[in-house]
């Protein structure tokens, strides 16, 4: 006992196991903030003098400290997983939603008058033609929202061992084991560095229009 | 609603509002850590945006600083400083300044990038030496932007620091940390309620500096 991977067993999983659980708590949230940052961008894109207010309260909830956010959720989701992956869905709705709309507002009026005069519906525009172009943008705001995502779930170790690699935190001060929280760090990293990697290289498969 | 009321117990205890672990005691705490870490982290992060901005060059550096930034957990590094030095300033302190520095670094890279060639050209037509371009015409233009970086800093700072009540440090996280513990939820949604506040105040400070530092014929431009 000690070692790099020896994961104390009041953690009930493997290494492997808590990297799967970091992953789903910190991607789902990344997800459903993605889903809900598309409409709602949409609606910013369009109507123009909705996007300053909508900036306005995006700004003030990504202030919101996340063990606050987190805590204060306790009252209604309990020590859950939910509760920590709320707070990571609002803040990634709150790093997509400019960056949808400035993919979106990026689009040249010209390709969109094309788009028109081709007979594309303002639905089948927006699918096939203003979509396709924000790919980069969005794609810029999904890695920050990602990386975040992976770096913030840790925090939900202290509301009990809900914070996937960073329980192993915990643990490393309980039985004093500076190793654990190193391989906390180094694989929360990597993982994020991963993830990035995996987002940059997906882009590229989603935009093989644009220039290297 | 249950919140009011844990909210409102812990607020109308007397006992909560003097002594070591009195609101106006952890306050203070929380913001001289936090103006601390802030203040270092722009001096580090500040110049060097600014210059590489100004020449354009190094931008892949601040890319891959950006990225490294924000992929290093700062709850863990906080743990494992702790771990390895022992509990004090110094290892609350490099998580926060790591923290701070890459977006300061960077939206003040991208500012002084975006500013608009055709002014810096006028000005360097007009005579005026490097420095003097920088700073009569790139950093007034810039401010916005770099304000908006900065407070992005100042935010995750406050933030963070909340956390750091987990390895036993000062400030309004101790609330929720202890709070935790004790099975007290007046106590934990109290705190919450004053971490949201400070950082909602440090919110509205940054919006108050915009209107005061930032001259009047670039904010209009902005619209």
């Amino acid at each position: 006992m000690g070692g790099f991977f020896d994961i104390p067993s009041d953690l009930q999983a493997s290494w492997w196991g808590l990297i799967g659980l970091h992953l789903q708590e910190a991607l789902i949230p990344v997800l459903f903030g993605l889903l809900i940052a598309l409409p709602l961008a949409q609606l910013g894109a369009r109507f123009r003098w909705l996007y300053p207010p909508m900036l306005g309260v995006t700004t003030v909830l990504y202030a919101l400290p996340s063990l606050a956010f987190i805590v204060l959720l306790i009252n209604w989701t309990g020590l859950s997983t939910t509760t920590v992956e709320i707070p990571l869905t609002i803040y990634s709705l709150v790093v997509l939603i400019p960056a949808i709309v400035d993919g979106v507002r990026s689009v040249p009026e010209e390709t969109h008058a094309a788009a028109t005069a081709m007979g594309f519906g303002p639905f089948r525009r927006y699918l096939q033609v203003e979509l396709p172009i924000a790919v980069p943008a969005i794609f810029a705001g999904l890695r920050v929202a990602t990386v975040s995502s992976i770096s913030l779930v840790s925090v939900g170790a202290l509301i009990g061992n809900e914070g996937g690699l960073g329980n192993l935190l915990s643990d490393a001060l309980h039985y004093h084991r500076p190793i654990l929280s190193w391989n906390s760090v180094i694989t929360t990293a990597v993982l994020a560095i991963l993830i990035d990697g995996l987002l940059v290289l997906l882009r590229r498969l989603l935009t093989p229009w644009a220039v290297r | 609603m249950n919140l009011f009321h844990y909210a409102d117990v812990f607020f109308s205890n007397n006992a909560n509002w003097s002594g070591a672990d009195g609101i106006p005691t952890r306050l203070t705490e929380h913001v001289q850590y936090s103006l601390m870490a802030l203040a270092i982290a722009a001096v580090i992060a500040l110049p060097l945006g600014l210059v590489t901005g100004h020449t354009g060059r190094g931008g892949n550096a601040l890319a891959l600083v950006a990225t490294a930034g924000r992929a290093l957990p700062s709850f863990g590094l906080l743990v494992l400083l702790t771990v390895l030095m022992g509990l004090g300033l110094t290892p609350v302190m490099i998580p926060l300044v790591a923290l701070a520095v890459p977006p300061i670094l960077v939206t003040t890279y991208e500012a002084v990038r975006s500013v608009d060639r055709a002014l810096v050209d006028a000005a360097r037509g007009m005579g005026m030496e490097p420095l003097r371009v920088l700073f009569q015409v790139e950093l007034p233009v810039a401010l916005p932007l770099i304000l908006s970086g900065v407070r992005s800093a100042a935010v995750q700072i406050v933030s963070t620091a909340t956390i750091a009540a987990y390895v036993s440090f000062g400030g309004l996280g101790r609330y929720i940390v202890d709070g935790l513990y004790q099975v007290d939820y007046n106590k934990v949604v109290g705190g919450a309620v004053l971490v949201a506040g400070l950082a909602l105040v440090t919110l509205g400070l940054f919006w108050v500096a915009g209107r005061v530092f930032v001259s009047a014929g670039v904010r209009r431009q902005q619209r």
